[in-house]
């Protein structure tokens, strides 16, 4: 082999090395005892999301801003057939929270669908009657930012009084899982 | 000189395991699903346009039966979702979310009809993952791509473009939206132009 060549290989092999750096560094973004990346999404336009959220206005709110102490993300796509399936499961599970006295202040269910327009965000909580807010993301920005994870995906952050936070739990979730994963998820945040 | 060709060695064995597997996005079809890449957006010729009257063709479907056009005719509006092929990302990724809005498709008097150049046992095994769909997928398999090629959506490597027909009940082509083949189209604009049509 000539030295060009073997530094031109070199050359190519470090590039690569570091945009595969980049993409792993993505999915070390979820990682637990991590914050979570920037992820700005729009205000509700409906009033009982904003009130559920304690945030109110117009514009947008970063996921801390949440008004409570726990905050359980779940990433989903009304075209992913798991999601689909889980969605009922979900649904119980969130009934549960709000009508807990001891957790319905402390823990709110967020879902950001990836992928997913504002049409097809809506069109998933009309199908599956979802109460809880949804956001849309239909550019992937949000998904790319968190490392381009599979779907379902459950991530629980804690937030904190100081105003910072952490991420406590972060899960693939699969077939039949989902309640097991919440139900985790509730342990591990040291509420229950 | 050896020392550099050693580094590479181990650069190529660190870098192997990392590889992207952010494709095909739902855990549903984890590890069944093959990445070709980034493909050329669109990679054929139109062979028909909005103000036709749509080919007529008759293909097999996973239920056993045969389906024709003309069947639907002075009966139901129909879309048809041209889909690349089985077992890849996008196309994983779009029949099930059509699976959730067959509501939306008896409002507008329409039927769904999802076609690929793939044979039936590929097809059986591939829907089977979506859960059961409520639509007819029908397999252009052979002659190959003969319908896909009757309507000019069939690509140079022999798979269909992600495209969307719709013929009203008159069977006159309505809507033609040839998608990138690399993206899924947004629901909003098939839901849309349905209710337009249904409003005439």
């Amino acid at each position: 082999m000539k030295i060009k060549n073997v530094f031109r290989l070199t050359g190519v092999l470090i590039s690569l090395l570091f945009f595969t750096y980049q993409a792993f560094a993505d999915k070390k973004q979820l990682a637990e005892g991590n914050k979570l990346p920037e992820i700005i999404l729009s205000v509700p336009k409906n009033t009982e999301h904003q009130k559920y959220l304690g945030i109110t206005g117009k514009g947008t709110f970063n996921i801390p801003q949440i008004k409570a102490e726990v905050v359980i993300i779940e990433i989903f796509s009304m075209y992913c057939p798991h999601c689909q399936r889980e969605a009922p499961t979900i649904n119980k599970f969130y009934e549960e929270l709000v009508n807990s006295q001891k957790l319905k202040d402390k823990v709110k269910l967020i879902g950001i669908g990836v992928g997913n327009s504002a049409f097809e965000v809506s069109h998933f909580r009309k199908t599956y009657k979802i109460q809880f807010p949804l956001f849309p993301d239909a550019d992937y920005s949000i998904h790319k930012k968190i490392g381009e994870v599979r779907t379902p995906y459950f991530i629980g952050v804690r937030i904190i009084k100081d105003g910072t936070h952490r991420i406590f739990y972060s899960k693939l979730g699969g077939a039949k899982e989902a309640n097991q994963i919440l139900k985790m998820l509730l342990h591990r945040s040291g509420l229950v | 000189m050896k020392k550099i060709y050693y580094i590479n060695i181990a650069l190529i064995l660190i870098l192997t395991p990392l590889k992207n597997d952010a494709f095909g996005i739902s855990e549903e079809f984890t590890d069944n699903i093959y990445n070709p890449g980034i493909l050329k957006p669109v990679d054929s010729v139109l062979k028909v346009k909005i103000g036709d009257l749509a080919p007529d063709f008759t293909l097999p479907s996973l239920s056993g039966e045969k389906v024709s056009l003309k069947q639907f005719k002075g009966k139901n509006n129909v879309v048809i979702s041209f889909v690349p092929a089985a077992w890849t990302p996008v196309c994983s990724d779009q029949w099930p979310g059509y699976n959730i809005v067959k509501e939306i498709f008896d409002n507008n008097d329409a039927i769904l009809l999802g076609i690929t150049v793939d044979n039936i046992p590929t097809l059986f095994a591939w829907t089977n993952q979506m859960g059961r769909l409520w639509f007819p997928v029908l397999s252009d398999f052979w002659p190959h791509g003969k319908v896909a090629d009757m309507f000019g959506v069939l690509r140079s490597d022999g798979v269909s473009e992600r495209a969307l027909f719709i013929i009203d009940k008159e069977g006159i082509i309505r809507y033609i939206h040839i998608a990138d083949i690399n993206k899924r189209p947004d629901l909003e604009l098939l839901v849309t132009e349905l209710e337009k049509m249904n409003m005439k």
